[in-house]
C-alpha cells in the first residue's frame, strides 16, 4: 500500500452533499450530444449558456467559480459514479453513501469511521462538525464524538439563556451533574462521557466567529452559511479534519429549471467564496472539497421537472487535487442505459478509498466495507 | 395514597404514557396502581382534535413527512389515550416504513391509524393488517409478488424483523410465505404511479393507496411453511406465524425492552416468561400482555427506574405535555413539534425497515445537546400555563426547606423524577450559590422569596440531568 503525505492531521475534507438527487446530466453538460436535447425538451441546459469545459460537455450556469478552478488544474470531475443495483429511494440511496454498504444496512457512517480512525483516543470532540441540525448517518459512530452545530454563533447547551451569569451556572450544573454520574452503570458512564464530550465540544467551537476576520463576502443563504462557518471553525485552528455540510433539495421533479438554477447559484458561489477564503487564510494546500448527492436523475425529463435516476457526478476540489476528468461520461444511447438512467461506471466507494488512503494515509478497507482500486486524485 | 405509591404511578405514567406531574398524578391518586393500570390499558374516546381539522390548520399533507409527524405529535401532546399512543409509536418503530414519493404522509398516516386501532388487541389481527397495509406493500415491494415471479421482500422481513427473529425459520420458509402472499397488492397502483412520479411535493389531491387481493395474481399451490402443510394463503401464513412461541417470545421481548428496560436481566428475563404466558392465555392479546408487564412484581418493585433511555419522541411529548406550549396545531406551533427529527427520531422517516436503533444509540453528543437545549428552554419558561401551573401549587405547607427538600420538591413536581445522589449535590451547590445571591438564607430557604424564575430554572436543570433522559 502506498500512503501519499507523511503528515496528514492537518488535512481537512469539508463534504457538500447535495441532497435530493441532483441532476447529473444539467450539471456537467453534454451540451454538444443531440440525445440530450431529444431526451429533454423542456428540461435542459442551452448550448449557449453553457461554460465550456471542451467540444462536448459543459459546466452549467453558476458554476463559474468551479470552472476558474479547473482551469487551475484544482478540480477533479468523477463521471459517473455510483455503485451497483442502484436505488432510487432517496433515504435508502443517501443510507447507502453514508454507510458505503449498497446490500446491507449498516448503522455506522464512513466519516464517524473515519474519524474514529484519525483521533483513536477521541481527544478531540471537535475532530468532525456537522453543519447543520440532526447527525446524519455518515457520522455516526459508537462512542465517537460528533459536534452537530445548527448555528455556530448560537451552538452549545443553553446558549438561549440570555443571562449570563444565569447560563454559568447552568453550565457548571451540567458539567457537575454528568461529570458526577459516572460510575453507576454502563449507560450512565456514556451518557456522562457524551453530556462532557458535548459540553467541550461546544465549549471549542464557541470561539471559532469571534477569531475570525475575513475580506470575503459571503452570499446569504444555508449553504453560504453553512461553508462560512466551517471557514470560521477551520481557522480557529481546533483540530478539526472532517466539515460535513449539505445543501437542497435537489429533488428537482417539478420546476427544475427554476430551481436547479438557483440551487447551483448558491452552491457555485459558496465554493468559490470558500475557496477565497481558504487562500486568504493560507489553508489551501490542507483542504479538499468533496461534492456529492446521493443519486443522478432521470435521462428522459418529465415535462417540468425530472424524477429519481442513477449514475451521477461527483467532484472534489483543492490545490492538492489531481484534476481532470474520472470515470466516463456515461452514454446517452438507449441501449447502454440503465432502466432510462445513466448507467454508472466507477463505485463511489472507489473515491472514497482515494480520499481515505492518499489524503488523510488512513487504511480504508474497515473504513469502506472492502477493497477498492483507486484514483489518483491527489498530486503525489 | 403514600409516597411510595404516588412515585410508583409516576413510573407507570413516565414508562406507560409520556410522563405527569405531580397535580396530575393526585388526580389519579383517588384510584389504586391497578386502577389506573386499567385506565391505560381500556381507554375510552382519545378527546384528540380530528385528523382533517389539524390538517387544515398545519397544512397539506403533501409537503414532505414533516407536517404528518407534526399531526402526529400533535395528537400524542393532546391525547387522553397515551399509552394507545405509545403503542402505535413502538409499532411504527417495529414496522417501519419510510416516508417515500410513492408512500405519501397521507398513506402512512392511514398506517399508523391502523396500529392504533388495533394497538392493543391480538397480535395476529394487527399481523393481518399489515399485510394487507397499502404503506406496507409498496414499501417491501409485495405488490410486485405475484404468481411464478415471487417477490420475498414482504415475506423475510414479516418473519425475520415484524414476527419471529432471525433463526427461527429457514430460506425454504421465506419462499413459502411470499408465496402465500402473492397477489396481495395495491388497487389504485397505476394511477398513484403516475401520481407519484409527477411530483413529489404538490400533488393536491391524492388519495391514498388501497389494499387488493387479486386471486388471480396468487399461487394457490401446496406450500409447506414452518413444518406444516396446506395450500396456504396469506391468512394461514399469520396464523402460523401467530401461534409460534418464537413469534410471542419476540413481541413480548420487544415490548419490554420498549416499555421497561433496554437491557434484559434475569428478573426481566422472567417478566417475558410471564408475557408470554399471557400471550397465549389470552388469544395474542397486546391489552393482556402489557398488563402482565406493568403488574409485574419486577415493575412494581421499581427495579426498573432509569433502565431504559426515553426516546426522542417520548421525551418531546413528554416535556410539551408538561408546559402547556403547544395549543393549537398551527404550523408555527407544530414546527417545534417535530424536533425529535433532530435528535435522531423523525416520525414516518425511520432510518430503514430495522426501525430505529434505539436504548443508548439515542444518545450522541449533538443528540444530546438538542435534547438537552429543547427540554430546558419548555421548562424555564414559567410564563407557559404548565409551568405556571406547577408554580401555583409550589408552596405547600412548609414554608422554609432545605436544598435537599427544594430539590425533592421540584423533581416531584415534575413526575417524581429519580435523581441521583450525586445529582442533587450537584443541585445543592446550584441552589446555595443562587440564595446568595438573592440574598436569602441557603439552609433554611423561604420558599416565598424565592422568585418564580428561579423555580422554574430548577425545573429546567432536573430536566438536562442525565436521570431525565432515562424512564
Amino acid at each position: 500500500m502506498t500512503l501519499a503525505k507523511p503528515t496528514t492531521k492537518n488535512k481537512k475534507l469539508v463534504i457538500v452533499q447535495l441532497s435530493g438527487g441532483n441532476d447529473y446530466l444539467n450539471t456537467v453538460v453534454p451540451y454538444n450530444n443531440d440525445l440530450y436535447y431529444d431526451f429533454r425538451p423542456s428540461v435542459s441546459v442551452k448550448p449557449e449558456d453553457v461554460i465550456q469545459i471542451d467540444q462536448n460537455i459543459g459546466f452549467r450556469t453558476h458554476m463559474e467559480p468551479i470552472k476558474r478552478l479547473w482551469d487551475q488544474g484544482k478540480v477533479a470531475i468523477i463521471h459517473g459514479i455510483g455503485y451497483p443495483n442502484p436505488n432510487r429511494s432517496h433515504f435508502r440511496s443517501m443510507d447507502i453513501w453514508h454507510t458505503a454498504l449498497p446490500e446491507d444496512v449498516g448503522s455506522e457512517g464512513w466519516l464517524g469511521r473515519t474519524v474514529r480512525d484519525l483521533d483513536p483516543k477521541s481527544e478531540n470532540p471537535a475532530k468532525a462538525v456537522n453543519f447543520g441540525r440532526g447527525l446524519p448517518r455518515a457520522l455516526q459512530c459508537r462512542g465517537i464524538p460528533v459536534a452537530s452545530v445548527g448555528d455556530l454563533a448560537t451552538y452549545g447547551i443553553m446558549t438561549d439563556i440570555e443571562d449570563l451569569k444565569l447560563r454559568e451556572y447552568a453550565l457548571d450544573s451540567f458539567s457537575k451533574m454528568y461529570g458526577g454520574i459516572q460510575g453507576k452503570d454502563a449507560v450512565m458512564d456514556f451518557l456522562g462521557q457524551t453530556g462532557l464530550d458535548a459540553l467541550k465540544g461546544a465549549d471549542i467551537l464557541r470561539q471559532a466567529p469571534e477569531s475570525y476576520s475575513s475580506t470575503v463576502e459571503y452570499a446569504d443563504n444555508p449553504m453560504a452559511d453553512a461553508l462560512k462557518s466551517a471557514a470560521q471553525v477551520m481557522f480557529a485552528d481546533l483540530g478539526t479534519q472532517i466539515y460535513f455540510t449539505q445543501h437542497g433539495s435537489f429533488d428537482t421533479h417539478s420546476g427544475e429549471m427554476f430551481k436547479h438554477d438557483l440551487l447551483w447559484s448558491e452552491v457555485g458561489g459558496a465554493v468559490g467564496d470558500f475557496y477565497d477564503d481558504i487562500v486568504e487564510h493560507n489553508e489551501q494546500d490542507d483542504t479538499t472539497i468533496f461534492i456529492y448527492s446521493e443519486f443522478g436523475r432521470r435521462i428522459k425529463d418529465n415535462g417540468s421537472g425530472t424524477d429519481h435516476g442513477s449514475g451521477g457526478v461527483a467532484f472534489l476540489i483543492g490545490d492538492s487535487v489531481n484534476g481532470g476528468h474520472y470515470g466516463e461520461y456515461p452514454s446517452l444511447e438507449e441501449k447502454e442505459q440503465l432502466e432510462g438512467d445513466l448507467h454508472f461506471n466507477n463505485d463511489f466507494r472507489i473515491t472514497y478509498t482515494s480520499i481515505l488512503e492518499q489524503w488523510f494515509g488512513l487504511d480504508a478497507g474497515d473504513i469502506v466495507n472492502g477493497r477498492f482500486e483507486k484514483f489518483n486524485l491527489f498530486d503525489s | 395514597m403514600s409516597k411510595s405509591e404516588i412515585g410508583l404511578i409516576a413510573h407507570l405514567m413516565r414508562n406507560a404514557a409520556f410522563g405527569e406531574t405531580e397535580p396530575q398524578l393526585l388526580n389519579r391518586s383517588n384510584n389504586s396502581y391497578d386502577q389506573n393500570l386499567d385506565s391505560l390499558l381500556n381507554p375510552g374516546e382519545p378527546d384528540v382534535m380530528p385528523q382533517d381539522i389539524i390538517l387544515r390548520m398545519n397544512g397539506s399533507l403533501d409537503e414532505g413527512p414533516g407536517t404528518g409527524a407534526s399531526d402526529w405529535m400533535y395528537r400524542m401532546v393532546t391525547t387522553k389515550n397515551p399509552l394507545e399512543e405509545k403503542l402505535t409509536l413502538f409499532f411504527h418503530g417495529l414496522f417501519a416504513v419510510n416516508y417515500s414519493v410513492g408512500n405519501q404522509a397521507r398513506t402512512q398516516l392511514n398506517q399508523i391509524d391502523t396500529f392504533r386501532r388495533f394497538a392493543f388487541g391480538s397480535f395476529k389481527d394487527l399481523l393481518l393488517e399489515l399485510s394487507r397495509d397499502p404503506a406496507m406493500i409498496f414499501f417491501l415491494n409485495n405488490n410486485e409478488n405475484v404468481q411464478g415471479n415471487v417477490n420475498e421482500n414482504y415475506g423475510r422481513e414479516l418473519l425475520e424483523l415484524f414476527a419471529m427473529g432471525i433463526g427461527n425459520y429457514n430460506e425454504e420458509d421465506v419462499k413459502e410465505c411470499s408465496r402465500a402472499f402473492t397477489g396481495w397488492t395495491i388497487y389504485n397502483m397505476e394511477y398513484m404511479r403516475v401520481k407519484a412520479v409527477k411530483d413529489s411535493f404538490s400533488p393536491f389531491g391524492r388519495i391514498a393507496w388501497h389494499f387488493e387481493y387479486r386471486d388471480h395474481e396468487h399461487d394457490h399451490g401446496d406450500k409447506t411453511f414452518l413444518g406444516e402443510k396446506g395450500k396456504f394463503n396469506g391468512e394461514d401464513i399469520i396464523d402460523i406465524i401467530a401461534r409460534q412461541p418464537a413469534t410471542a417470545r419476540f413481541i413480548c421481548q420487544r415490548l419490554f425492552q420498549f416499555f421497561a428496560a433496554d437491557k434484559i436481566e434475569k428478573e426481566g428475563a422472567n417478566v417475558i416468561s410471564e408475557m408470554v404466558r399471557s400471550y397465549y392465555e389470552n388469544s395474542y392479546e397486546i391489552r393482556s400482555v402489557m398488563k402482565t408487564l406493568f403488574a409485574s412484581d419486577y415493575f412494581k418493585s421499581l427495579a426498573s427506574v432509569n433502565c431504559r433511555v426515553r426516546n426522542p419522541v417520548e421525551l418531546v411529548v413528554g416535556a410539551l405535555r408538561i408546559s402547556g406550549s403547544v395549543s393549537t396545531p398551527t404550523p408555527n406551533v407544530t414546527a417545534k413539534l417535530d424536533t425529535a427529527n433532530f435528535m435522531g427520531q423523525g416520525l414516518l422517516r425511520p432510518p430503514s425497515v430495522e426501525g430505529w436503533h434505539e436504548a443508548e444509540e439515542w444518545i450522541d453528543s449533538g443528540a444530546l445537546v438538542e435534547r438537552v437545549n429543547f427540554v430546558a428552554k419548555e421548562f424555564r419558561d414559567h410564563s407557559q400555563p404548565g409551568i405556571k401551573v406547577l408554580l401555583d401549587t409550589f408552596i405547600g405547607n412548609k414554608q422554609k426547606i432545605s436544598p435537599e427538600e427544594l430539590i425533592d420538591r421540584c423533581a416531584n413536581l415534575l413526575g417524581f423524577i429519580n435523581l441521583e445522589s450525586k445529582t442533587k449535590e450537584s443541585l445543592t451547590k446550584h441552589i446555595e450559590r443562587k440564595c446568595t445571591d438573592l440574598n436569602i438564607h441557603s439552609k433554611e430557604i423561604d420558599i416565598t422569596q424565592l422568585p418564580e424564575e428561579s423555580i422554574a430554572e430548577l425545573f429546567s436543570l432536573i430536566s438536562i440531568t442525565p436521570e431525565y433522559q432515562m424512564a
